[in-house]
């Protein structure tokens, strides 16, 4: 039996583990210190782990330098945590980071060892589930450190996710933390997980703070991504029922593009003064704007902070470089850059990518946060025209007004912001002043702030909350799968010289199928051949949540639907015989713990086979 | 003269009146001071745990010097009564090298006090303080917690009351009589309420405090 409900946020940048005791009354939620390196050979406990692998080489580390509280003789390369991201800071090609943006990266093979990017033969590769689960590992040994009585493994735990992340990405996750042994595992949408945070702040309270009818547009900006989601505020039988009725895209634009833009242009302004920084100061830089944004950002009435960049060498005085960030590059960089003042209507800006940059992660091209949140409330709305009555919460998106125009959008009345990037108020009243603007030229009613959160810890601690619900009658935002999910059939024509048969898109898993359900695609059979890997064609979608399983669409728009990694199957012979075609049928079904699975059925004798996500 | 060993006085005189009261005294220094140096000698393990906190159990050494420090006392109080027992500990050589490591980390601190400042102007040292005046902020930040000794407003009259700790208060200028004493309070001092530095490996070299840096 488990006797705490633990939430790990397994971020881009930092990972967190906070924990609430299931039994008894007391209803704290506790952050775990993680003890880790912070240079080769100190240990340090920190709340926070960053996210980062270093591989180091064998000359780099004395004897004992890798020790940890939990292991003695550890004579791996290997270092996570603080230290990691030290040493890669001056070592770039050894440093793994991001993991996270390549577990959700479908365009390559997360399984194989690809990461540090373009490194040098002989640094020892690995796989961005390899990094996760090194993050999980570590986060699995401080714990049993703590507890020694009470191994995570036996404990309740919740993992967070981005909301956008894809089937094969959530599955990925899933693998990390099955191999190191946790058993009671489930997934949560990390701005779920931030609304759930608030809740347990409030306590009671949060139930006069939104009403029956309320949208909650969840803002989460965190260290290397941008997640939103929408959910509705509903009632059933007297009380309030959350319902997560949207979530957006996959944005790679977080706080660590901030301190970059900085220092960029500080970089440019000394350049224009005939003194360009050497990329070791770029980096001394970066640390120093994170700091002086900080101070700038919070001082609307300070003009300027100098930066220092030591000399590398142990003379200080004169191998110093000073600059000076002022406010007003802040307010245009930061505040117009990241947070311009735009129309509902505008749409991030997209230019044609070369050819040469497919093989980095797909950030975003553009910085405009405000643009992409606008994007995101207009297109769900222009797919919530129609309401399908069985989705809870459907209705009230699209209700608003009869003209279906597109310059219509989602209009939400209240906000809730997570993520270090909005700690700042001014950058979080500059963003509600925006989505105002919007509300306010659409003649509704402001959106109200929902404040009270902690914005670095929110997401572990809604998760260790929403783990200690689960056992209880709490509120629970519902939500299924955040996409509806199509396999690819070619269509039935004649063949053409030259030219692919055109695929149409048949739904197998539609839009917010609860946990624990599943549907069957009755009366539509494919042959499958008996030990030959069979691939389909995948695609998700987050705004066409009206289609049925079975729907068949020959035509969408480009945007609607999003082409997901292939999807395989292989038949095992089991008393077939290799070659042999098998009439089959498709099922999906979502598990308790959050992850779609997609399986085939004979249709003679309704043998079941799982069809696997991530192929490659 | 004659030793008589087995000879019972017979009177109380003055030589037996100051040896009784001698060692009545000294055995009453002799426990207090005991108690004492017991006291700060438990103390010293529990920081060489707390302050370095080596990763490998340090426990066993500490508990032979705690045996040591005892037996000696009891053998001199014995012996030579007129020598007062030691009192005096070794500060720990680990964890200075690790604030110092600490502070040239993240303050430069050795690089800046090893540096000549005759004839550098004043714009210069003033940039390199930054850096160490930052970087020094981080560190008591991260690692102490500090709080003033007295909450009143520094030369402001503040009046000590009988029985105050004079290890947080040191008395300047006219001291004669007796509490309560009433004086200008001239620094507020600072005490550290928690040290958290971090924990470094057996095999930590901690006199390394800032390695050569060379890149290929």
């Amino acid at each position: 039996m488990s006797q705490y409900s633990v939430g790990i946020d397994l971020g881009t940048t930092h990972c967190v583990l906070s924990y609430t005791a299931i039994d008894g009354g007391s209803e704290t939620l506790e952050v775990l210190p993680i003890p880790q390196l912070v240079s080769p050979g100190v240990v340090e406990e920190k709340t926070q782990l960053p996210s980062f692998v270093y591989q180091a080489h064998e000359a780099e580390l004395a004897a004992g330098d890798n020790n940890l509280p939990w292991s003695q003789s550890d004579n791996s390369l290997s270092l996570v945590g603080t230290a990691a991201r030290t040493l890669g800071s001056k070592t770039p090609i050894r440093l793994i980071a991001s993991a996270k943006s390549w577990l959700g990266h479908a365009g390559v093979d997360r399984h194989s060892n690809l990461l540090p990017l373009n490194a040098p033969d002989e640094v020892n590769k690995i796989s961005p589930v390899e990094a996760s689960r090194r993050y999980l590992q570590h986060l699995l040994q401080a714990w049993n450190n703590k507890f020694p009585q009470a191994r995570l493994q036996d404990q309740d735990v919740t993992l967070t996710v981005p909301a956008s992340f894809d089937p094969a990405a959530r599955d990925l996750t899933v693998d990390a933390a099955r191999q190191i042994g946790l058993q009671h595992l489930t997934l949560l949408e990390e701005p779920q997980a931030a609304l759930y945070s608030w809740i347990k702040n409030l306590g009671d309270n949060w139930r006069q703070q939104v009403s029956v009818g309320d949208v909650i547009l969840v803002v989460d900006i965190g260290g290397g991504t941008t997640d939103l989601s929408l959910v509705a505020v509903t009632e059933e039988q007297g009380n309030l029922v959350l319902n997560r009725v949207a979530v957006g895209d996959h944005i790679l634009l977080g706080g660590d593009n901030m301190d970059l833009a900085l220092a960029y242009r500080l970089n440019a302004k000394l350049t224009q003064q005939g003194k360009p920084l050497q990329p070791w100061q770029i980096l001394g830089v970066t640390q120093g704007c994170r700091d002086a944004k900080e101070a700038l950002l919070s001082d609307p009435n300070l003009a300027s902070v100098k930066i220092v960049v030591p000399s590398r060498g142990s003379k200080l005085i004169g191998g110093s470089l000073q600059v000076e960030l002022l406010q007003e590059e802040v307010q245009q960089t930061l505040v117009e850059g990241f947070f311009p003042v735009c129309s509902a209507t505008e749409r991030p800006v997209e230019k044609p990518r070369s050819a040469l940059t497919q093989m980095g992660l797909p950030y975003a091209q553009d910085a405009g946060v405000s643009r992409h949140i606008a994007s995101f409330l207009g297109r769900q709305h222009a797919a919530l025209s129609s309401p399908n009555p069985e989705v809870p919460g459907n209705e009230m998106l699209g209700a608003d007004d009869a003209s279906q125009s597109t310059e219509s959008f989602v209009k939400p009345t209240a906000i809730l912001f997570n993520g270090g990037v909005l700690k700042s108020n001014l950058l979080a009243e500059r963003l509600i002043s925006i989505i105002n603007s919007w509300l306010t030229d659409a003649n509704t009613d402001t959106a109200k702030w929902l404040q009270g959160a902690d914005l670095d810890l929110a997401v572990a601690s809604g998760a260790a909350y929403y783990g200690k619900l689960r056992h209880s009658d709490g509120v629970r935002i519902r939500g299924g799968i955040a996409s509806s999910f199509y396999v690819g059939v070619e269509s039935a024509m004649p063949a053409i010289p030259g030219m692919e048969p055109p695929v149409e898109a048949l739904c197998v898993a539609p839009f917010g199928m609860e946990e624990g359900s599943s549907v069957e695609l009755n009366g539509r059979e494919f042959g499958l051949v008996v030990g030959q890997p069979v691939e389909f064609k995948f695609f998700g979608s987050n705004v066409r949540r009206d289609d049925s399983v079975g729907t068949l669409l020959d035509y969408w728009m480009p945007e609607e639907l999003e082409a997901l990694p292939a999807i395989s199957i292989t038949l095992p012979p089991e008393g077939r015989e290799v070659g042999e075609i098998v009439a089959v049928t498709l099922a999906a079904s979502v598990s308790e713990l959050g992850t779609l699975k997609l399986e085939a059925i004979a249709s003679d004798n309704q043998q079941r086979w799982q069809i696997e996500f991530d192929v490659r | 003269m004659n030793f008589d060993v087995t000879a019972i006085p017979t009177s109380i005189d003055m030589f037996h009146c100051i040896l009784f009261a001698s060692s009545l005294a000294f055995s009453v220094l002799y426990l207090s001071r005991a108690n004492k140096v017991v006291s700060t000698v438990v103390e010293k393990p529990v920081e060489v745990i707390k302050e370095v906190e080596k990763i490998v159990e340090v426990e066993k050494p500490v508990e032979v010097i705690v045996e040591k420090v005892v037996e000696k006392i009891v053998e001199k109080t014995v012996e030579k009564i007129i020598e007062k027992p030691a009192v005096l500990k070794e500060a720990s050589n680990d964890s200075a090298l690790q604030l110092l490591a600490l502070l040239q980390q993240e303050s430069r601190f050795v690089d800046f006090a090893q540096e000549d400042l005759s004839g550098v102007a004043d714009a210069d040292i003033g940039a390199a303080a930054r850096i160490v005046h930052s970087g020094s902020q981080k560190v008591l930040n991260s690692y102490f917690d500090l709080a003033p000794v007295r909450s009143e407003e520094e030369e402001s009259r503040v009046t000590l009351a009988e029985g105050f700790n004079a290890a947080e208060v040191r008395l300047t200028g006219n001291v004669v009589g007796s509490a309560p004493f009433t004086g200008t309070l001239v620094h507020r001092g600072w005490k550290v309420t928690n040290v958290k530095l971090p924990k470094i490996s057996v095999e930590h070299d901690t006199s390394i405090i800032a390695p050569a840096e060379v890149e290929l």
